[in-house]
């Protein structure tokens, strides 16, 4: 379980994952050798999972964002396993989730312009196995994207 | 910015793991640590990199469920939307907010601790927000994501 250090650590790490256990240890009063032993013991209880790079596709040349808000035909006893297969093919597919509710799949889809969206709709998206229903959702704005945790 | 193969064996090892030293990367893609420090640097300048997110388990974290939200605003208009953007960008339960053209005008992802968390987020902070209208909520079983065109 996580007390509250633990958390003040995560919580600063979620702000700036580059900062270094000197500067932590500060900022929670502990020393950098104490600081060190937390997070190793939240990276052995598969908590803390490092850190990775976002990539902002607009500048490299990808400026429509569109959710694809999927139901599947659940006659076919493989539908979630082949559907997730293929889609896992299409390179411009960035995410992958699957809901519990209305929806079953969702897709997020990155494309240069509109008429390369329409291209890989039809081609690719359309191609994909036991689709019975599509939604489409256009991403207008962003207006927060920090996915950090209330911790 | 156009991106040659190199550029995109780094994108692709950051977006896998931005811990490892430029040394690390360096020695794995075959390239010196200056070079491949001069080529992070112009990826972040051109504004590629955008920056770089700790990542954590939330279950394990203690936030067990995940919800996406579609909400379909009531009122409309300038100021309605600016209202609820500012209003629901302040709760902290919410993770991500997007407009969007479609079904639904906003987006939004969701975090609480378990199922009845969700309902106390969604009744005092959610369904309060001004302008709300229609709410349709889809709990988020799994998630994986991809390396994208690079």
């Amino acid at each position: 379980m996580l007390d509250d250090v633990d958390r003040r650590l995560l919580r600063l790490l979620q702000v700036d994952p580059g900062r270094g256990a000197p500067d932590l240890a500060e900022a929670v009063g502990s020393t950098p050798a104490r600081v060190t032993r937390r997070l190793d013991l939240m990276r052995e209880a598969g908590v803390l999972l490092g850190s990775r790079i976002s990539i902002d596709w607009r500048a490299l040349g990808y400026a429509v964002a569109v959710s694809l808000r999927i139901t599947l035909d659940k006659t076919a006893s493989r539908a979630f396993d082949e559907f997730l297969a293929a889609a896992r093919l299409v390179p411009e597919v960035i995410e992958i989730q699957t809901f519990l509710g209305r929806v079953d799949v969702r897709l997020s889809l990155i494309a240069r312009d509109l008429a390369d969206y329409q291209r890989i709709y039809r081609e690719l998206i359309l191609e994909l196995p036991h689709i019975a229903d599509i939604e489409a959702l256009m991403n207008v704005a962003t207006i927060k994207a920090d996915e950090s945790l209330p911790l | 910015m156009s991106l040659d193969d190199l550029d995109r064996a780094i994108l692709r090892a950051l977006v896998a793991n931005a811990d490892q030293s430029t040394t690390r990367l360096a020695a794995k893609l075959g390239l010196s640590q200056p070079a491949t420090w001069r080529r992070i640097k112009r990826l972040q300048e051109a504004g590629v990199i955008a920056g770089r997110r700790l990542q954590l388990d939330a279950a394990k974290a203690g936030f067990g469920v995940t919800v996406f939200l579609g909400v379909k605003l009531a009122t409309k208009g300038r100021v309605s939307l600016e209202d609820f953007e500012r209003a629901v960008g302040a709760i902290p339960e919410v993770q991500s907010v997007e407009h969007v053209l479609g079904l639904y005008d906003y987006r939004l992802r969701v975090v609480a601790r378990d199922l009845a968390d969700f309902e106390r987020v969604l009744r005092r902070r959610l369904m309060t927000l001004p302008g709300v209208g229609a709410v349709e909520a889809n709990v988020l079983l799994s998630e994986e994501r991809r390396p994208g065109p690079i």
